[in-house]
């Protein structure tokens, strides 16, 4: 298949890593070539981190500026800022639509990013954007929020529910397991 | 759920998507590595997350995580003269620390094999600097192999072990930091477990092991005489790969990360040039380079980082009387940050302007980067902002290494020079010389202070300095993944008698010493104060657990119950203290100037309460909930 380049960033602490390997899981389960690299920050929550998954190449997983067909984000500010770096024209931003204020705004020295601010940045890019926002009952659950919405849009070419499900199974213990599917089914 | 550690042990050939991290571990198991020992520090970590995985009573290895990497590598060398199969691995600047036995490694017969997996950081991305460490190779005769994927971290490392035991000589495996983090399939062979021999084969007639007289010059005369079989032997090597473009005027020679850019990139070239990868970048296969040199009329030397191999390739060059272009580094711009596919395809544009076509518009993000911040419910922060009433502005206080370093960034500005691992107190023992006038208050981890701290401790009490250390006590090793240290209680084997950090400063001499809770603020600030006004050396010990490792215990736990604060917006005098001083990153600010209190990151832990002049902050609600891990 073509190549199938995926940014991902959010705020450390937000589990950008499940998010990460249950794509790369789910993608090698649809039979795709998939590679790519967390961008491991230190243990403190609360830095931008990112991530990079590549399908339908192995040359290297790191992600060039301006190419990724599918960016996902799990924090409004981060969504901004990995649009404007990495975003294809023509591509999609699936974001998850909550703010961890970064220090500025909370000094208020910056205004806080809106959900405009972000749709504003996307129209300019010719970037296609799915803001979600949905009742968790977990605020953990952001990760997989986002991935039913990218399963069920069918926003990643080639990986379909049941990859991510079997990618889930992989990664989760039992008791997370169920009620993280639940969220995944919709 | 897949268990990482049934997996590591799996018998048959399989295939894994996997951390380049974990298949060295994979490696190891593969290889009868017998004994492996480390000192946490991004990127490498995970290797011993995977190591510690498999349950103790069936690990084929002994792994322990030692007080630094300079202790790390001299248990893997005298396992080694025992005859054991050894791995030390560490962070990039971990050598430092390491440097003195490890430059002695290769002088040694090292019976069992011993391999150094090294973690570079270009780009530091969670170190004080992007050393390369390539450098240390030639000082110290040892070879090195770089692999560029998770798939050769394997495949090296096995060739590495087989290297280092057939010549009984260390070898480096350099790993970088997207390498260790790198994600893809990765086939395993099978692997047949065999007990672990329980014959200590030391032997000092195998020697000299005493590099003192004339005997550290004899043994320098056959590290360099191995080195140079290994030069012979690997020149061939299937490490190294040769891939043909369709240009054959011109050539890149380039190793790990930076060749997987170049063939990314050159996916856009009409014409490609031909690429030489090294796989062992010291010593340079030079039979090889000279052949791709005398094959090309101009060749790019593209390597991140440092001009290592530039100019060996240009010392071959001239000593040959190749007249191949050489073009290696063309400005400072080229000696820093990582070789990503974006940096490569600007490197090389300097060198070739037209060979990748620029069909990309500049991207750039209209905001800041957002750095890392200390936890909501840190204890630092409470101990920050404690620390900070009482000293006055133009006191100095000096930084060490941990997730405390983060008090130098705004609101609280503690923490205004730094080094390295422990190396505080010396630093603020410097600044307290002909200094009556401004303060000198140091900080220093627990883990730190076990690892690199105690020397200068030792020097303040030996030479009696005037200064104030603050030890920022929070029972684990906590910026790299909370592994156990000497003083929490446990290690990687298990439970293990902890060190009380109190004890060891009482042995030392230290004659005062104070201790206190950092969420008692006030009680936290009184003795800093006093302990600042005591001429002489004094100590104060500011503790509280971290924060982050309880709450997931907590999550972890049955019947955990969500706690969370709230802001009484009645009694609040939008005096901003929580928000801009306290700094708690729970605390949101919406444009009227209101404080909330976010509660997907408040753990409820309650220590900002005591911070707020207008007593408007107080526990709201407990939410079920919990489960996940
Ligand atoms: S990991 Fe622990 S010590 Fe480090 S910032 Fe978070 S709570 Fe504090
Ligand atoms: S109770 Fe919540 S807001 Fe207060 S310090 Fe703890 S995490 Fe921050």
């Amino acid at each position: 298949m073509s190549r199938f380049d995926i940014y991902m960033s959010g705020v450390g602490g937000q589990g950008i890593g499940l998010l990460s390997e249950a794509i790369i899981r789910a993608a090698d389960y649809a039979g795709l070539a998939v590679c790519g690299v967390d961008t491991h920050g230190l243990a403190q929550r609360g830095g931008m981190v990112e991530s990079f998954v590549r399908i339908g190449t192995l040359t290297t997983p790191l992600v060039r500026k301006g190419s990724a067909k599918l960016v996902l984000a799990l924090e409004r500010t981060e969504a901004l800022r990995a649009v404007e770096l990495f975003a294809a024209p023509g591509g999609t931003l699936l974001y998850y639509d909550t703010c961890w204020q970064p220090l500025s705004v909370r000094l208020g020295t910056e205004k806080e990013t809106s959900a405009e601010d972000v749709a504003a940045a996307c129209a300019r890019l010719d970037v296609r954007v799915i803001p979600v926002r949905t009742e968790l009952p977990d605020v953990r659950m952001q990760n997989v929020a986002l991935l039913a919405v990218a399963a069920k849009e069918k926003l990643i070419p080639g990986v379909g529910v049941e990859h991510y499900e079997k990618a889930l199974a992989d990664l989760l213990p039992e008791r997370a397991l169920q009620g993280n599917l639940k969220v995944l089914k919709g | 759920m897949k268990s990482l550690g049934d997996m590591l042990l799996n018998t048959g050939p399989f295939s894994e998507i996997v951390l380049g991290n974990t298949a060295l571990a994979r490696a190891m198991i593969e290889s009868g590595t017998e004994v492996i020992a480390s000192y946490p520090g991004s990127p490498t970590p995970e290797i011993g997350a995977a190591l510690m995985s498999v349950p103790k009573e069936r690990r084929p290895y002994y792994f322990e995580f030692s007080t630094n990497e300079k202790v790390a590598t001299e248990v893997a060398c005298g396992a080694s003269l025992n005859g054991r199969p050894s791995c030390v691995f560490f962070k990039s600047v971990g050598l430092n620390v390491a440097a003195d036995s490890f430059v002695q490694l290769s002088l040694l017969e090292l019976n069992g094999g011993l391999v150094a997996i090294l973690g570079d950081d270009p780009g530091a991305n969670s170190s004080q600097n992007e050393q390369d460490n390539r450098h240390i190779a030639r000082l110290a005769y040892i070879p090195v192999l770089e692999p560029a994927s998770p798939a050769e971290a394997y495949t090296f490392y096995l060739e590495a072990m087989k290297l280092s035991r057939k010549r009984k000589m260390p070898v480096i495996l350099r790993m970088t930091t997207h390498v260790c983090h790198g994600k893809e399939k990765v086939s395993f062979a099978g692997w047949t477990p065999r007990p672990i021999g329980s014959v200590p084969a030391f032997d000092s007639s195998a020697g000299p092991s005493i590099p003192l007289t004339t005997r550290a010059l004899d043994m320098k005369r056959r590290a360099i005489a191995r080195l140079a079989e290994v030069a012979q032997e690997t020149d061939g090597s299937p490490l190294h790969e040769l891939r043909e473009g369709n240009d054959p005027s011109k050539g890149v020679i380039t190793a790990g990360l930076p060749f997987r850019s170049l063939v990314d990139v050159l996916e856009d070239a009409a014409e490609k040039p031909d690429i030489l990868k090294l796989g062992v970048v010291h010593p340079l296969p030079k039979g090889l380079v000279a052949d791709f040199l005398r094959s090309h009329a101009s060749v790019k030397v593209l390597e991140e980082l440092d001009d290592v191999l530039e100019r060996e390739i240009k010392a071959l060059a001239f000593d040959l009387g190749i007249r191949t272009v050489i073009v290696g580094k063309t400005d400072p711009e080229d000696w820093i940050g990582e070789y990503t596919p974006d940096k490569v395809a600007e490197v090389l544009a300097k060198t070739w302007p037209s060979l990748v076509p620029r069909k990309r518009a500049e991207r750039a993000a209209t905001l800041a980067p957002r750095p890392p911040q200390m936890c909501p419910g840190c204890g630092h922060r409470s101990a920050f902002h404690a620390i900070k009433q009482t000293l006055a502005k133009e006191d100095i206080t000096v930084a060490d290494i941990g997730c405390h370093t983060l008090g130098f960034l705004p609101p609280y500005k503690m923490g205004e020079v730094l080094l390295s691992m422990g190396h505080s107190t010396g630093t603020a023992a410097g600044l307290s010389l002909f200094n009556t006038t401004r303060k000198v208050v140091a900080f220093l981890g627990d883990s730190t202070f076990f690892h690199a701290g105690l020397p200068g401790i030792v020097n303040a009490v030996f030479n009696n300095h005037n200064l104030t250390l603050i030890l920022m006590e929070n029972g684990t090793t906590a910026m790299t993944g909370h592994q156990d240290h000497a003083g929490s209680g446990g290690n990687a084997n298990g439970p293990a008698d902890a060190i009380p950090v109190r004890a060891v400063l009482e042995g030392l001499g230290v004659k005062s010493i104070r201790e206190a809770d950092t969420y008692s603020q006030a009680k936290l600030t009184a003795m800093v104060k006093e302990a600042v006004a005591e001429e002489g050396f004094s100590v104060v010990i500011a503790r509280h657990p971290c924060m982050l490792k309880y709450t997931r215990e907590q999550q972890r736990t049955p019947g955990y119950v969500r706690k969370s604060v709230n802001i009484d917006q009645e009694k609040c005098d939008k005096l901003h203290v929580c928000v801009e001083s306290f700094g708690c990153p729970s605390f949101q600010r919406d444009e009227e100037g209101r404080v909330v209190v976010s509660e997907e990151l408040c753990i409820g832990d309650g220590s900002c309460i005591q911070t707020c002049p207008a007593k408007a902050i107080g526990v709201k609600k407990v939410q079920e909930g919990g489960g996940k891990a």
